[in-house]
């Protein structure tokens, strides 16, 4: 079996985007290329006007992602679940799409009986434990994001200790938007632990606009392009062409 | 999927039938939604069963798995027992379902608000037991908490509801709850290790103490001993809350032991006499309190009769 990577943006922000360009056909982008994209919307006590839910909403969907909006502190086990469920979600797809291939003529796992559909879910969950991942952490620093980045910090860690548990190795990268001279900073490199994240964290400095669309365009050249996760399992005829490049 | 709670809006009287094994299932109420999806208290040829239903099929098929695999170990009361799964083709949308042996009672916290805390321990030992097994047919519960235990029968016996958490030795937790979870008190990892559900089954025991809960203020280890340390229905355990929480019980049955042990002391230490925590609670209680006030009166009364005495002498 092909071992691929499953890639992920995590977007942490806190309302709508106000530069650049429009964020939802950016994540629409992330996912021709590979790159599922999840947001997490964070309220205080103020709560995220309906245009900003609705934008936080249309960036998952069109990057084929989950999206949550939560307040600040119950961030952390939301951070983790939105990860997970949206890693199931993809291989779920992958899995699916697999199935077609061998029973033909669209069929889905939903076409099995349900005495069937057990052996389908282990190897979802069988995967889910030994995929790699590649998540990509883009957190909003706008101004309004300030006092909310110490439970930001605390929910990424715990992240880690998530996706560490499973056997599969994990790379972690963390971008900031707005960065100090660009749109977007990064902040840490591809590394597989988070732990690193404290001394970053403290250096930030928030600005006033928030470029999302922006942030996420840059985001997607950040992954590594020849392994993506359409190899994971079936022998696509683009394969070749992709190892070659 | 884009939100993880899904809505359905069941009325009781509602029929769901199965696309594939074709049964009917009458709902009578909702027992309760999560993040996985609702659970109704439903009929089948006129037995209660619960059913579980789901927007995420492959939920429903992962909790199958497990419930499967439980029915496997003999005699075992692991997991409410399983009893079909299915599809329900609705108006609009295809959901897959399952039904499950339907566990009649409250669940822990209020069973022990009801009955009194000398139950927790004996509770608890339960729950060790069945752990035990769990863990030796190769799973991790995960998902331990108060919500997730009923407490049911006439002799009453512990049960626990929801695999959403449960998983296979050596994987990922696939689910947790943050009080009950190690990784949040900074105390482990989330392996699905046996160490996990014992840890978790210390926190459930602490809660019972403390039913309001409270948060993590970051000194990890240290919050949870005093806790337990301050708590008289709880100091008398340390012996095997601590060590649980330390993850050094290297198996259910060798907690289970140790409460044993520490309930045989506390025995041992009291003899004859009951100490006030182990009294029925509410009712007790209340009368004393009745008593008190009782002899206040009548001392208020006998000292007005005299009062008026040495005031009728002194004219
Ligand atoms: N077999 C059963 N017998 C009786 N009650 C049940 C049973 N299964 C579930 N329930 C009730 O339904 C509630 C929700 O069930 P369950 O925990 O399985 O759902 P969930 O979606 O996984 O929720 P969460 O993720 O919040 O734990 C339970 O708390 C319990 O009160
Ligand atoms: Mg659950």
């Amino acid at each position: 079996m092909k071992t691929g990577s499953l890639k992920q943006i995590l977007l942490i922000t806190d309302g709508c985007s106000n530069v650049g360009e429009d964020p939802i056909a950016m994540s629409a982008l992330a996912k021709e290329q590979g790159v599922s994209v999840n947001v997490i919307g964070v309220m205080e006590n103020d709560v995220i006007d309906e245009k900003g839910m609705q934008e936080i909403e249309s960036i998952a969907l069109s990057g084929g992602g989950v999206s949550q909006i939560v307040y600040a502190r119950q961030l952390s086990h939301t951070v983790q679940m939105v990860t997970r469920q949206a890693m199931t979600q993809t291989l779920q797809g992958v899995v699916n799409r697999e199935l077609t291939q061998i029973l033909g003529n669209k069929q889905t796992i939903e076409d099995l009986p349900p005495e069937q559909r057990g052996e389908v879910m282990e190897v979802v969950d069988e995967l889910g434990e030994t995929v790699e991942m590649e998540v990509l952490i883009l957190v909003d620093t706008s101004a309004s994001m300030k006092h909310k980045l110490p439970t930001v910090k605390e929910a990424l860690f715990d992240l880690s200790l998530s996706l560490n548990a499973r056997t599969g190795k994990n790379k972690f990268a963390l971008f900031v938007f707005p960065g100090k001279k660009n749109d977007v900073e990064k902040l840490l490199d591809w590394t597989p632990k988070l732990e690193s994240l404290t001394s970053v964290f403290a250096k930030l400095s928030t600005g006033g606009i928030t470029p999302t669309g922006p942030a996420l365009r840059e985001a997607i050249t950040y992954f590594d392009k020849k392994r993506s996760l359409r190899n994971l399992i079936s022998r696509d005829d683009d394969e070749y062409y992709e190892e070659s490049i | 999927m884009s939100t993880m709670k899904s809505q359905f809006n069941l009325q009781s009287g509602a029929v769901i039938n199965g696309k594939w094994h074709h049964k009917h299932y009458r709902i009578e109420k909702e027992l309760g939604a999560g993040a996985n999806g609702v659970v109704y208290l439903a009929t089948y040829q006129g037995q209660l069963v619960a059913l579980k239903i789901s927007e995420n099929g492959y939920t429903v098929t992962s909790e199958v798995n497990v419930l499967k695999s439980f029915t496997k170990v003999q005699g075992s009361t692991l997991g409410p027992s399983l009893l079909d799964v299915d599809d329900w083709q609705s108006s609009s949308k295809l959901y897959s379902f399952y039904v499950m042996e339907y566990i009649h009672g409250p669940d822990l916290l209020s069973f022990v608000k009801q009955k009194g805390e000398a139950w927790v321990p004996v509770l608890m030992l339960q729950l060790l037991s069945d752990l035990e097994e769990l863990h030796k047919a190769g799973w991790v519960f995960g998902d331990l908490k108060p919500e997730n235990l009923i407490v049911t029968g006439r002799a009453p016996r512990i049960r626990c509801i929801d695999v959403g958490g449960t998983t296979i030795k050596g994987r990922a937790i696939k689910e947790f709850t943050e009080f009950y979870d190690r990784g949040y008190w900074g105390l482990g990892s989330r392996k699905a290790e046996p160490t996990y559900d014992l840890f978790s089954t210390a926190m459930v025991f602490i809660h019972c103490a403390y039913p309001s809960r409270f948060s993590k203020d970051g000194r990890g280890l240290e919050q949870l001993t005093d806790k337990v340390k301050k708590h008289k229905n709880l100091k008398c355990y340390e012996d095997v809350l601590i060590p649980a929480l330390q993850g050094r019980f290297k198996s259910a049955s060798d907690m289970r032991q140790a409460l044993l042990t520490c309930s045989y002391k506390q025995t041992r230490s009291k003899g004859n006499s009951v100490s006030p925590q182990t009294r029925q609670p509410t009712r007790k209680t209340k009368r004393k309190r009745h008593g008190t006030t009782g002899a206040i009166v009548v001392i208020l009364f006998i000292g007005c009769i005299y009062f008026f005495y040495l005031y009728s002498q002194m004219v």
